[in-house]
């Protein structure tokens, strides 16, 4: 059973908008998918191989960026944004891993939040380029019902959680874990840290970066506060990761449907207003404190917490 | 030729010299102990070796190559491995895993791998803890997971740091027993141990250091005889610092 549970929940996904799903709902859905695929790069690269960023959102922003910029200077489709992030967004995190990767633990952290930092204020500046911020709008949006775009990320969320399950099982992720677990121990038993690290920064920078290039021809409007967001993008990202569980193959995707959902509930109490953001520092005290795995990682802890004992 | 030479090696740490002026040669198949006291620079030598820290001045030859600037996973994928004096278990990884990913430097496949770890958990009787996560080991074990893990990397000389200390009489007849097998395959050790009844069983030859330099070098019985060495460990009246 347990064995076929993604290939159920992936048959259940591609048949749902057959079930004829209000616009909101398919909406929020879209928003889910997507916030799966960026917690599931970011797991492989925090959760397997330890490497916590804090500058995600540099990575979703250049995704997005390379999409908008091809529309706007180009004259070409957004579309092909997803395929071509894969180079730059490749090229782009061989950088940032050359830099930042010889920094170790909260060096490494901060050095990536500053990489989010820098990409936000550059592309607010290079105004040739990115436009500042006016932003980039597409004018004219690719389908006007939300279905193909449900498909489109359905099939990155799908490719990206069989590709790190693929990559998790293999010598790659037994490598990232050693990493993880003690770097001078991996070093010694013949691990080029260096090099494996970075191929773990290029493989999760550019699946986020396809989610990026997703966001622009979703929304059709990217600006540098946007996409390059610190809480809206890199800390949601962490938090979608640690509430749903690092290092587990369903966390992110339990993550995200409890954060996006959360945010949306949030969001309909106007009453509150930017108080949400206290709730959720809260909500990620309480995750930490008392869920340290996440909700998949500690699992057996919340069934027995339920009572629910015997169903397994 | 000798299967690792350390030629005229200083480590300096600031002022201090934890290692200086360090020569010896290790020939394949010989077990060389390597004793001292407390910050004698016995594991700063080690890291030297292994490529941890680098040589303030001198070298290191390992099978004709010096591998002085080389970093630490070439060292190891050129068949040099060692373990750690305190231990360094993949904490989150089961017993099994921490040795298929050692496994993996000379493994076509995960399979490959695999079986390869499975035949180093037997050899270093770790067979029934395949399955436990690594944190949960005893000490006695994570000290031989050390040795399995360092063995799966296929190395012809291993460097064992205190691979005995802290291990109750059985465990240490146990590891001794392993040491004497590693040996049988022809695998090239050297071993720092504290522990004198056993360096001086196992070891074909033995070097001392005190505060960084080399103090001797000979057979067991002529360590055991040598007045430097006894001094060294004891002090004499004069000099307090033993």
């Amino acid at each position: 059973m347990k064995r076929y549970l993604p290939l159920m929940v992936l048959m259940l996904l591609v048949l749902l908008p057959l079930a004829g799903l209000s616009t909101y709902a398919m909406h929020i859905l879209i928003l889910v998918i997507m916030w799966s695929v960026i917690g599931m790069a970011w797991n492989l690269l925090g959760g397997y191989c330890g490497q916590v960023s804090f500058g995600h959102a540099a990575f979703f922003g250049v995704g997005a960026y390379t999409s908008g910029i091809l529309y706007q200077k180009f004259g070409i489709s957004a579309w092909w944004g997803l395929p071509l992030s894969i180079i730059v967004v490749a090229a782009f995190a061989l950088v940032i891993g050359f830099i930042c990767l010889r920094l170790r633990g909260p060096f490494f952290a901060l050095a990536t939040l500053a990489v989010g930092v820098i990409l936000r204020v550059s592309a607010e500046n290079l105004t040739g380029l990115t436009q500042g911020d006016l932003g980039i709008m597409i004018r004219t949006r690719t389908w006007v019902g939300k279905i193909w775009y449900f498909y489109i990320i359905l099939a990155l969320a799908a490719v990206t959680f069989f590709l790190v399950r693929k990559i998790i099982g293999s010598k790659l992720g037994y490598y990232f874990v050693a990493i993880r677990e003690d770097q001078d121990a991996a070093e010694s038993l013949g691990i080029p840290t260096t090099l494996y690290k970075t191929i773990a920064l290029c493989i999760s920078g550019v699946l986020t970066g396809m989610a990026g290039a997703f966001y622009m021809n979703y929304m059709g409007y990217i600006d540098p506060k946007v996409v390059f967001a610190l809480h809206d993008i890199s800390i949601v990202t962490i938090m979608v990761v640690m509430v749903g569980g690092a290092a587990t193959y369903w966390g992110p995707v339990i993550g995200s449907v409890i954060m996006v959902l959360l945010a949306e509930l949030i969001r309909s109490i106007p009453a509150l207003g930017v108080a949400y953001q206290t709730l959720f520092g809260t909500l990620l005290i309480v995750i930490i404190i008392f869920l340290p795995n996440g909700i998949a990682g500690d699992w057996p802890k919340l069934k027995r917490l339920f009572g629910l004992r015997g169903a397994s | 030729m000798p299967l690792l030479s350390v030629m005229q090696l200083s480590r300096y740490f600031g002022g201090l010299a934890a290692l200086s002026d360090v020569t010896f040669d290790l020939q394949k198949g010989e077990i060389l102990g390597l004793i001292g006291p407390n910050g004698a620079g016995k594991t700063t030598l080690f890291n030297v070796i292994n490529g941890f820290h680098q040589p303030s001045k001198g070298k290191v030859v390992f099978k004709g190559k010096n591998i002085s600037r080389i970093r630490t996973h070439k060292i190891c994928a050129l068949g040099l491995a060692r373990t750690f004096q305190v231990v360094k278990p993949l904490r989150r990884m089961t017993v099994l895993d921490n040795v298929v990913a050692s496994a993996f430097l000379r493994a076509g496949s995960k399979a490959e791998a695999t079986r390869k770890a499975h035949e180093i958990l037997e050899f270093t009787g770790l067979r029934d803890d395949g399955d436990t996560l690594s944190k949960g080991l005893p000490l006695g074990k994570r000290k031989r997971l050390e040795i399995a893990r360092a063995l799966a990397t296929g190395p012809e000389l291993l460097l064992l740091d205190e691979s005995f200390a802290g291990l109750n009489p059985t465990e240490l007849n146990e590891s001794i027993d392993i040491v004497g097998r590693i040996k049988e395959r022809g695998i090239t050790m050297m071993v720092i141990e504290h522990h004198m009844k056993v360096i001086m069983s196992i070891s074909d030859r033995i070097i001392v250091l005190n505060y960084g330099e080399k103090i001797a070098e000979g057979t067991p019985g002529e360590i055991g005889r040598n007045p430097l060495v006894i001094t060294a460990y004891l002090g004499v009246t004069e000099n307090a610092s033993g």
